[in-house]
């Protein structure tokens, strides 16, 4: 039986401008994902930070675990030439 | 009646209206059962604040005596007030405030956007921009009466109690006088009477959704927007909002 007193955990992502895309901003609750958007919509953008709302209930997230850290992330950490930092760029290029 | 005069009180009546009722949503702020419906309710409170500003500071201007928002807000006395009686009533449970917030903004949404389209461009602006928050908070509260109304056998009974408490209030809103007589005449607001049927539609439309039923009886309590029959309630309201202008008068942040 699931408890009836608590709402489900959601989690809220917003997009602050088109082109961008969207970012975890928090998470609140409600009862379901419709409630879950207008309660982003006042939790959230109260001051003009978005034009898009994503919700997903939490427990839909899968997520990595912080004691797979080593075989997950440091293999990566040596690898330095996947950088894209030894090109030269020309100035005509500007700002990348 | 002038119609400077009767814009004047026209305007007082869509400043008073935003004035009480903001004031009575924000005293949720800090108390509300879960925090994103406080949150929601203090911003409800922060636009109906936004709008009276508006409304108010051009009732100043059309009276030409100098008043600025903040003086007709905080300087006068409740028999000066032209509010509807709904909205300053008790906020009683959280039920009853949203059933409360449902039937304003039942009303609310239709007049506006009414105004917007009217013949007084200043009004008209001012009703374009709050129609928007308005739409949100009708989608708003009737998802709460529906939610709620359609929910447990306790949240239905508290529904059913508030819409049959409040009820009575909602004849004030269709019924015209002389000022709604020379608004209309001018071409500014519709007559109040022909916005009943919009109003019923989409209160039938909630109140079945909500399994909520809506009373037969007609007794109705009206006063409000004429200024004559205030409930005991508004002087207690007033004694809060005002108390800080009264006590130091011209305090300013």
């Amino acid at each position: 039986m699931t408890d009836r007193t608590e709402w489900p955990l959601w989690e809220v992502f917003i997009r602050g401008q088109h082109g961008i895309s969207h970012r975890h901003v928090g998470s609140l609750h409600a009862p379901d994902a419709e409630k879950a958007v207008r309660n982003a919509r006042d939790v959230y953008t109260r001051r003009n930070e978005g034009v898009s709302i994503w919700v997903v209930e939490a427990r839909h997230i899968a997520a990595s675990s912080p004691s797979d850290k080593g075989p997950l992330y440091e293999p990566a950490r040596s690898k330095v030439y996947r950088h894209p930092t030894f090109f030269d760029i020309p100035d005509e290029a500007g700002h990348m | 009646m002038d119609e400077n005069a009767a814009l004047f009180e026209f305007l007082l009546r869509m400043g008073d209206n935003t004035l009480i009722l903001g004031h009575r949503v924000s005293e949720w702020c800090g108390h509300a059962p879960v925090l994103e419906e406080d949150i929601a309710l203090a911003n409800t409170a922060l636009d109906l604040i936004g709008q009276t500003q508006m409304w108010l500071g051009l009732a100043g201007e059309i009276e030409g005596q100098g008043r600025s928002a903040d003086d007709l807000a905080f300087l006068r006395d409740a028999w000066d007030f032209r509010n509807l009686l709904l909205v300053e009533q008790p906020n009683g449970d959280f039920g009853q405030t949203m059933m409360r917030q449902f039937l304003f903004d039942a009303w609310h949404l239709p007049m506006l956007t009414m105004l917007a389209v009217g013949g007084h461009e200043r009004i008209a602006e001012i009703a374009a921009k709050a129609a928007k928050e308005a739409a949100y908070h009708l989608d708003r509260s009737a998802d709460l009466v529906i939610g709620l109304g359609d929910g447990t056998e306790e949240s239905h009974a508290r529904m059913q109690a508030a819409l049959d408490l409040l009820w009575p209030y909602m004849a004030e809103p269709f019924e015209a006088d002389e000022v709604d007589a020379a608004m209309t005449e001018a071409g500014v607001a519709p007559d109040p009477g022909t916005m009943r049927g919009a109003f019923m539609e989409k209160v039938g439309a909630v109140m079945d959704a909500a399994t909520l039923t809506v009373p037969e009886r007609r007794f109705a309590q009206t006063g409000g927007k004429s200024g004559v029959r205030h409930s005991e309630h508004l002087g207690h309201i007033l004694t809060q909002m005002q108390w800080l202008q009264r006590a130091y008068p011209g305090a300013a942040w």
